[in-house]
């Protein structure tokens, strides 16, 4: 598997470490209930096909990414930086 | 058809035109009044304590492949009970008492081997939570023993004592734990159950669950509708998949889990031997071959195989444990698709319909847990309340914080386990 990172190139999966559906990027409001927090933390869709998630370029330029990647074929069909549009 | 030994040699004398199908190859009926999605091993024991515990016959598997073609016969076969925490440590330790009398019960040769696990440990702080975890072993009513350095060697003098990173410093060892034929262990069940008047039904497929104020009362799959009163989900990496057919979403990622084996040899590897700082461990199946695994690849996947970077890096623990592997050919590898839940322990519990009952979060180790959960899943599902040895396995632990089974200490959260 192969990640082109925006800033560093294609790059070997070894490089990199993921942490998750890029979900995860978009934080309950700070006052939101305990369940909407738990819900955020634990549950996910688990997709099966093509998903948003956030990988970690470790070996390389240190930046977030979020990759779509596709789990049951590992195809992966589009990677950019993790933008104000991803995260709070 | 029972087995025995005058029927094996009978059979070998008469050129073994006797055998038959060990079960049936039934059409759905259009109804049933309990419906088991999955025949993986989970599946199949539940089918089986069902009717053999509770006497519910009208009972159905669905498989959408074919029995026994999903993890219970792709796993590294270990089988053992030497948690730490309150609710896996009970819950392991009734599934191990099922194991050693399972073969009698089923009357099928599952090949169980108690050869004893070892856990290895290279640190002083290791040894003392080895000591720790092997007295709450002791104390759950199952052994272990503290081994030294020697202790070890003279066990598996063939592991290399001293490397620099990490020097062998003991092990915990279970004698108790082994292996057992994971086919077999599938098969025997499905036997069991379907001669108890099960129908197992492979190629269908459920593509939808039907509710009917707040009540479950049917599934809808590829080889028609179903109506039934109970409905019990146990398909391991799909759980997400079918548990969203009834308007959940689940605390899951299914991920890829690699195991390798090599050409066959001689006999070598006496015990399941685990490696946890390489993340391998390794034993020999009754072929020869070495049979052998490491850490999941760590990316969510619905992939059957895995990828090259874990094979590698499985390949360089085992030659840092034990170098004399390298002179092993590796034959095959394959995957696994695993339902990992965060805090690494599993979930049998109701839902929130009335009648669907879940079974998921087996991570890669529910192999060993096929008797036990197939037993406490069977009780909730015929009685309506969970079995005692796996009551603390609830689906709502994750939002309030209570009973979390967090085994490595990691934390209860997605891809730390
Ligand atoms: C490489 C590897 C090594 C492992 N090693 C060990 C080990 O050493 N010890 C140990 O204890 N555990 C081990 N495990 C874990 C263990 O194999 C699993 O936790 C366990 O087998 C999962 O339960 P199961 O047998 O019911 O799953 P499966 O056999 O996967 O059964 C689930 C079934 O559900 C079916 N299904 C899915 N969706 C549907 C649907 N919509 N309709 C109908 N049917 C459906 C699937 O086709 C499948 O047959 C390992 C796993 C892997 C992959
Ligand atoms: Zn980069």
């Amino acid at each position: 598997m192969r990640i082109d990172c925006p800033l560093c190139g294609a790059r070997d999966r070894r490089e990199f470490s993921v942490l998750g559906d890029a979900a995860m990027a978009v934080r309950p409001e700070v006052g939101a209930d305990t369940q909407t927090w738990s819900d955020w933390l634990h549950l996910r869709d688990n997709t099966a096909g093509r998903l948003r998630e956030l990988w970690y370029h470790e070996g390389g330029c240190a930046a977030w990414l979020v990759v779509e990647r596709d789990t049951v074929s590992h195809a992966v069909h589009g990677v950019s930086l993790v933008g104000a549009s991803d995260a709070d | 058809m029972g087995f025995s030994g005058w029927r094996i040699l009978r059979e070998g004398l008469t050129g073994n035109r006797g055998w038959r199908p060990h079960w049936r190859d039934p059409a759905p009926k259009s109804s049933y009044d309990t419906v088991i999605i999955g025949g993986g091993g989970h599946g199949l024991a539940t089918a089986y304590y069902l009717a053999r515990e509770h006497g519910l016959t009208d009972v159905a598997v669905l498989e959408k492949g074919y029995l026994g073609g999903g993890n219970v016969g792709r796993n590294t076969t270990i089988v053992r009970a030497n948690y730490n925490l309150p609710g896996n440590s009970e819950f392991y330790s009734h599934s191990l008492k099922l194991w050693e009398g399972l073969e009698q019960d089923l009357n099928f040769n599952a090949m169980m081997s108690q050869r004893g696990v070892l856990n290895l440990f290279h640190s002083d702080g290791q040894r003392d939570y080895a000591a720790r975890r092997g007295n709450s072993m002791i104390n759950q009513g199952d052994d272990a023993v503290l081994l030294d350095r020697e202790g070890v060697r003279r066990m598996v003098p063939y592991l290399d004592f001293d490397q620099g990173r990490f020097p062998i410093y003991g092990g915990l060892f279970h004698p108790r734990g082994g292996t057992a034929r994971h086919d077999a262990v599938a098969w025997g069940y499905a036997r069991g159950a379907d001669r108890r008047g099960v129908d197992l039904i492979q190629n269908c497929a459920v593509t939808g669950i039907d509710i009917e104020g707040g009540r479950v009362t049917g599934v809808q799959t590829t080889r028609g509708a179903i109506r039934a009163r109970r409905v019990g989900i146990v398909v391991a990496g799909r759980s997400s998949q079918v548990a969203a057919m009834a308007g959940m979403r689940l605390p899951i990622e299914s991920h890829i889990l690699q195991a390798f084996v090599t050409e066959g040899l001689k006999p070598v590897i006496d015990h399941v031997v685990t490696f946890g700082m390489g993340h391998f461990y390794i034993s020999q199946s009754d072929k020869g071959g070495l049979v052998f695994g490491g850490d999941l690849d760590f990316h969510a996947s619905y992939a059957a195989r895995g990828n090259l970077p874990m094979a590698e890096h499985v390949m360089e623990a085992a030659m840092t444990l034990m170098p004399v592997i390298g002179k092993a050919r590796v034959l095959r590898s394959w995957g696994g698709i695993m339902d990992m839940s965060p805090d690494g322990s599993p979930i049998i519990d109701r839902t929130e319909v009335e009648g669907l009952y879940l079974n998921c979060g087996w991570c890669y180790g529910g192999f060993k847990a096929v008797p036990g959960s197939g037993f406490s899943f069977a009780h909730l599902i015929a009685t309506g309340r969970p079995h005692e040895p796996a009551a603390r396995f609830r689906l709502d632990r994750f939002a309030t914080g209570r009973g979390l089974m967090d085994e490595e200490g990691t934390g209860a959260q997605h891809n730390l386990h």
